[in-house]
């Protein structure tokens, strides 16, 4: 039966997406022919969800006139006020009210009534029309079916695999083409950055040239995937999820050590941990059979929210808000779906009942956490329950863990109340803690998967569930993750939303096929990344045409690679990395690179070893973004002005803005003329020749060889900035005196302020911080 | 082919930039400066949001939010009440206190005593308003100010509280009432930011502050307030590194563009043109925002009318004075943040270092803008993110008292851009602890503040993840009383 309802919906799929755009509402007016097919899925949920579900939807305490829209059920019934009438009549437009309070010129008759500010657009009435007339037919919502392998499209000589037959069918039936294959160097470039966050080195871009002999893409990709640098890339992405900082959050906002965690990421993903056993032991680690170190370490995904230090808070008020936190975080980072609605009421949109979200909660309520344990005159960086790891769990099982003194390490982690002491989670009313009503079990909503009879009512139960190849959530919202990293823009545009209010995804069967053939494989993270970047559908060029601008420019249809600006981390990696200052050094406490100075004491308290900020030195100073130190209340001010997650919350993909703060930190911020003075200054006594150097300096930055047009601009502001620091002594050793890192008195002349100004300018390109 | 693509970017967004023209503010408002993406058009809902804005004729043009953080006392500033300096030390009655959550720091203190203010008060202006001995200069505006005396909030401690004020959610990681004017409304000055942030400290207890106050949540990070400091970087990384003259920063510019060039005739990615125009305007930005800090060129007059203080960097005069010269300029929303208001104990002096540090450049703030023609479009808030208990906290001397957070009823006073000149809205009983006419809650507040911008609260919204999210949440109406 599932099986059929499953292949049922891709035929609906198949024939809707042949006449229409389905992943983006367009205004645009249309002509329906009698022979569209409407889709409920694709046309008709979504503008229902938008535009009605509100009052006509899922939440029973703000229904108007007892009228359900959101079930086929309620739908067809009676309606309560207008005996003998109907909202919806399969296939007869004039006996179904829908219909005619859609178009009704009367402003009392007419919906959605116009004091909600919501109305329907002609196309959207059309539609509704349409769809009554072909019979009003229902369908479960696509993301809460279990998810099938459909069958493959037709076979084509530009497919690698399977992927680009379904990319490919897309394009052709928006017309358009596949770009040809990107140039080596930009598929080593871009590969590199997908799967490591570092440029390809010079010896790296020699070395595959042109991928020929013993040097294939495929052993690129596969020195890349086994490089370290690949959890250090990837749990980035985890990290805002689980909404990880350096301190508590919330006014005196002091230190924490949640640190290890970040480290067992890293871990994790570099040793390539099945997904399913990754999120099991984040849920549930501590819940597992002879439960090791390092499983319970992973429950620290549970803690990463914020604490309050606030004298004064009642107790029990937050101790409740860091279990929402946990619901939330649970529910949008691993499900793809909000359900922060029905904290406060039934969910307005999804099938999402404010009971079933207490109901989840519940699995959250009963570790032995508190509100409340002091102020921030008596912090810890751990709150209670707590991971002791001391030097025996250093050199054994926690051994990534790069912690670098004798001192015993504290994390928060999750515990679970046994017996008597098991909390009783009730349904709040409103959301607030102290008005509870009914009590509640934990389980998870039935309208995703049923919780299974014999599952345990706890944590590892419901990492159970999660993992079950009957979810039809889990898979298909990571494998979107994943494609979202490496495209920009997942299949599922709202990563973080699969529910009704969700974007429609744009290759549903590609989605599908991905998170089944994810599944099969034992859940293996490494071999989808490769299964993807070994696509030709990735190893097209990147290049737009008229075409593409006209068609599709937002890429959806991905006939040319995406061209995206670097994630804040991966900026200052890129700069460290290719000026030859990177400290490559795997995890340890977060570091506090350069920052304009006041930032932190402008907006303290006072109080707490974080009111000043005390700068590192050395090599801490030449890390990786990703260890970078984040300090809630007051963010670190160059990760926010290139999008970066605050980390307040859960968050699933970042913007990407363009904008002239962003500018000012590539002209002006001290590690930018820092990596181009040192750098000016190697390259030089390694080529006394000012033009060699320059090239090579170019081919660090830009990870290719320069033309000859940007040569001849390039030298000739060498000769020009040589001309000026020959001219103004004066002005070359207060350029170059900047940044910590010693400067050799043989490097005070004007060849290296001039070749600086030039690396200063190449960092300043729009291609050396872009992924293409 | 650059130009094509110029010309397809603006005609897609011609109808955005249409709108944010019909602000009647003029052709300076083209392209603003930080809503850059001149390429990308929202999605067809946004833009009908977008298109809907003004969706009246504003009666402010401008914000200066003046926020003092911690919470002043109402007893101590707008909020009269003999009746605590009558009763000082008796106990407040239950009745008045009907079941009010308490804060932990007086959750367990067996007695709560009333409390008076230390300072004396006395009557203004036309409106005969109360004001306590320590606002002077305050009081001397009186005519051109409207105190609310009916505030009333949520929350009891400073973190959900500052957030649910600025954000109209006490918890998550929502824009800011910045942000919303930025995103609804652009800004007026293609070389500065839309909202600007000045902190500033007094030396009475303090409470920390929180970038996501002035945070985009999840709007774009063009929204985001962009905060301004009295380092010798006004704004952060602004200031070319030593030995860079004016000359050579547009030759690296020039070059960086040139080459960004190439890569466009390569690519023909629009973000690459796109890039070039914001380093034009992040060159703009390095001369406008210096001239703006500089007050060396301000007469005399205006240096005393706010004080010596203002000639100090970092204080609250000069930050008054500075977001004068912002909003001048066409900033939309100006926040200022004064830290120190917390007095939990020690309260009379601790007011006095306060009031001393405020006082004065606010109401000059009122009078310079009065002056010059600017406080009709200029709307001026000042105020905390809750009051304080009528009764005291740890040890009660007359001279010598603390106040804990109260939620139900605090002051506040609002200026110019449309609000009612020379009123007393509200009114609370004889102990100051519940209002008893006209509340207004931090939504009415929001929806009144929006609202003389031009803006139905309950149309300014954005969707994300599955719902549409406005600042004022659920909730709010629009005081009409207090609009001019």
């Amino acid at each position: 039966m599932t099986y059929y309802r499953s292949y049922h919906l891709f035929g609906i799929f198949l024939l809707a997406t042949l006449t229409w755009n389905c992943s983006e509402k367009s205004t645009d007016s249309i002509e329906l022919k009698d022979s569209d097919q409407i889709s409920y899925n694709f046309h008709i949920r979504p503008i229902l969800s938008d535009k009605c579900f509100a009052c006509h939807g899922p939440d029973a305490n703000k229904r108007e006139s007892g009228l359900r829209l959101d079930t086929e059920e309620g739908a067809f019934m009676a309606l309560k006020e207008s005996p003998g009438k109907f909202a919806l009549v399969a296939g007869n437009l004039e006996e179904s009210q829908v219909y005619h309070r859609i178009t009704s010129e009367d402003p009392g008759e007419l919906m959605p009534p116009p004091e909600s500010n919501l109305s329907l657009a002609e196309k959207e009435i059309e539609l509704i029309k349409a769809w009554i007339k072909q019979g009003a037919k229902y369908e479960p919502h696509w993301a809460f079916v279990k998810a099938e392998k459909p069958a493959l499209p037709e076979k084509s000589d530009w497919a690698t695999h399977e992927i680009d037959l379904f990319a490919l069918r897309k394009m052709k039936e928006n017309g358009l083409e596949p770009n040809p294959e990107a140039k080596p160097h930009e598929l080593i470039k871009r590969a590199s950055l997908d799967l490591t966050g570092l440029p390809p080195s010079p010896e790296i871009l020699d070395r595959f040239g042109d991928f020929s002999g013993e040097n294939t893409y495929e052993d690129l990709l596969d020195g890349l995937l086994a490089d370290e640098s690949f959890g250090e890339k990837l749990a980035i992405l985890w990290l805002d999820i689980s909404r990880y900082s350096d301190s508590y959050g919330y006014q005196d906002d002091n230190i924490r050590s949640q640190w290890p965690y970040r480290d067992w990421l890293i871990h994790a993903f570099n040793k390539n941990l099945s997904y399913d056993q990754f999120l099991t032991w984040q849920l549930a680690g501590d819940l597992m059979p002879d439960a090791t170190k390092e499983q319970i370490l992973a429950t620290a995904f549970n803690r990463n929210h914020k604490y309050t230090e606030e004298g004064g808070v009642i107790h029990e008020e937050y101790r409740i808000e860091y279990v929402l936190d946990k619901t939330n975080t649970f529910s949008k980072g691993i499900l793809g779906i909000t359900m922060e609605c029905a904290q406060c009421h039934d969910h307005k949109y999804d099938p999402i009942s404010q009971k079933d979200y207490y109901q989840m909660f519940a699995f959250f309520n009963n570790s032995p956490e508190k509100g409340f344990e002091g102020d921030v005159s008596t912090s810890k960086p751990a709150k209670t329950p707590i991971l002791w790891v001391d030097q025996e769990d250093l050199s054994g099982i926690l051994s990534f863990v790069n912690h670098q003194d004798s001192t015993r390490l504290s994390i928060s982690v999750m515990g679970e109340l046994e017996g008597e002491h098991k909390r009783t989670t009730h349904i709040l009313d409103r959301g607030v803690y102290d008005a509870p009503t009914i009590p509640v079990e934990a389980s998870t909503p039935s309208s995703i998967l049923k919780f299974p009879e014999n599952a345990e009512k706890n944590r590892l139960g419901l990492a159970k569930w999660v993992i079950n190849r009957d979810n039809p959530l889990t898979a298909r919202v990571f494998v979107n993750l994943v494609w979202q990293e490496i495209f920009g823009r997942g299949i599922v545009k709202s990563a973080g939303d699969f529910g009704m209010q969700g974007d429609l995804p744009s290759h549903p069967q590609l989605l599908d096929w991905l998170a089944v053939d994810f599944m099969e494989n034992g859940w293996d993270i490494k071999r989808l990344m490769k299964q993807i970047l070994s696509s030709s559908t990735y190893k097209q060029a990147a290049t737009i045409t008229q075409d593409h601008l006209k068609i599709d420019p937002d890429n959806i249809y991905l006939a040319r690679a995406p061209r995206m600006r670097l994630p804040a981390e991966n900026i200052q990696d890129l700069v460290w990395a290719s000026s030859g200052m990177l400290h490559k050094k795997l995890g340890g406490p977060s570091v506090k690179p350069y920052q304009p100075p006041g930032i932190w004491e402008s907006a303290t308290s006072g109080r707490g070893v974080l009111a000043t900020y005390i700068q590192d030195e050395g090599n801490d100073l030449y890390r990786r973004g990703i260890y970078n130190f984040i300090k809630l209340t007051v963010s670190p001010p160059k990760a926010i002005i290139f999008d970066s997650s605050n980390r307040d919350r859960c968050e699933i993909g970042r913007g990407r803005t363009n904008t002239p703060l962003q500018a000012l930190v590539m002209m002006n911020d001290p590690m930018i003329l820092e990596a181009s003075r040192v750098l000016a200054g190697t390259l030089l006594n390694e080529n006394p020749d000012g033009e060699k150097a320059l090239e090579m300096a170019f081919k660090r930055i830009l990870c290719r060889e320069m033309n000859a047009k940007e040569k001849s601009i390039l030298s000739g502001y060498y000769k020009d900035q040589l001309n000026r620091f020959t001219e103004n002594p004066d002005q070359v050793k207060p350029t170059l005196e900047i940044g910590e890192y010693p400067l050799d008195e043989k490097n005070i002349k004007p060849e290296t302020a001039a070749l600086m100004q030039v690396i200063v300018s190449m960092y300043n390109l729009e291609e050396t911080i872009t992924k293409s | 082919m650059e130009k094509e693509i110029l010309e397809q970017g603006l005609n897609l967004n011609r109808r955005k930039f249409l709108s944010r023209l019909s602000l009647g503010v003029g052709s300076a408002a083209l392209g603003s400066l930080l809503i850059p993406d001149l390429f990308k058009g929202g999605s067809p809902s946004e833009d009908a949001i977008m298109d809907a804005l003004p969706h009246f004729a504003p009666k402010a043009k401008r914000v200066i939010y003046l926020f003092q953080n911690g919470a002043p006392s109402q007893f101590e500033t707008f909020d009269y009440k003999p009746l605590l300096n009558k009763n000082m030390g008796q106990e407040l009655p239950e009745s008045i206190r009907g079941g009010q959550r308490l804060t932990g720091m007086t959750a367990d203190q067996k007695s709560f005593p009333l409390v008076g203010s230390y300072f004396p008060f006395q009557q203004y202006g036309e409106s005969r308003a109360w004001i306590s001995s320590i606002f002077p200069h305050t009081a001397s505006v009186v005519d051109d100010i409207c105190i609310v005396k009916s505030m009333h909030t949520e929350a009891i401690n400073h973190d959900p509280a500052l957030t649910f004020f600025q954000t109209g959610a006490q918890v998550g990681n929502r824009p800011s009432l910045g942000s919303w004017l930025s995103y609804g409304l652009g800004s007026e000055n293609s070389n500065l930011p839309a909202f600007c942030v000045l902190l500033s400290r007094g030396k009475g207890n303090g409470q920390g502050l929180y970038s996501k106050l002035w945070s985009n949540g999840f709007l774009d990070a063009t929204h985001q307030g962009v905060q301004f400091s009295n380092s010798e970087d006004p704004v952060l990384y602004l200031k070319d590194p030593k030995s860079m003259s004016r000359d050579e920063r547009r030759k690296m510019i020039d070059q960086i563009a040139a080459i960004n060039d190439l890569s466009f005739k390569e690519f023909n990615d629009p973000q690459i043109s796109a890039k070039v125009q914001q380093y034009e305007m992040a060159y703009r930005m390095q001369t406008a925002v210096p001239e703006m800090t500089d007050i060396s060129k301000e007469p005399d007059s205006v240096i005393k009318m706010y004080g010596p203080d203002c000639l100090v960097p970092g204080t609250y005069a000069a930050n008054c004075l500075l977001a004068r010269k912002l909003s001048e300029s066409g900033v939309r929303f100006v926040q200022l943040y004064h830290q120190g208001w917390d007095a939990h104990g020690d309260l009379p002096n601790q007011m006095i270092g306060q009031a001393k540090d405020v006082d004065q450049a606010s109401a000059a703030l009122i009078t310079d803008l009065k002056q010059r023609g600017l406080l009709d479009e200029t709307l001026v808030i000042w105020g905390g993110e809750f009051g304080r208990t009528n009764y005291c906290q740890g040890k009660i001397l007359p001279e010598n008292y603390g106040r804990d957070h109260h939620p139900r009823a605090f002051s506040i006073w609002m200026a110019g851009g449309g609000v009612k000149p020379g009123i007393v809205y509200g009114e609370t009983d004889d102990f100051g602890y519940n209002i008893v006419e006209n509340p207004v809650h931090v939504h009415d507040f929001q929806a009144t503040v929006l609202n003389l911008m031009g803006i139905d609260h309950e149309r300014l919204t954005f969707k994300h993840l599955g719902r549409r999210y406005r600042l004022t949440d659920v909730s709010g109406k629009v005081i009409k009383d207090l609009i001019a």
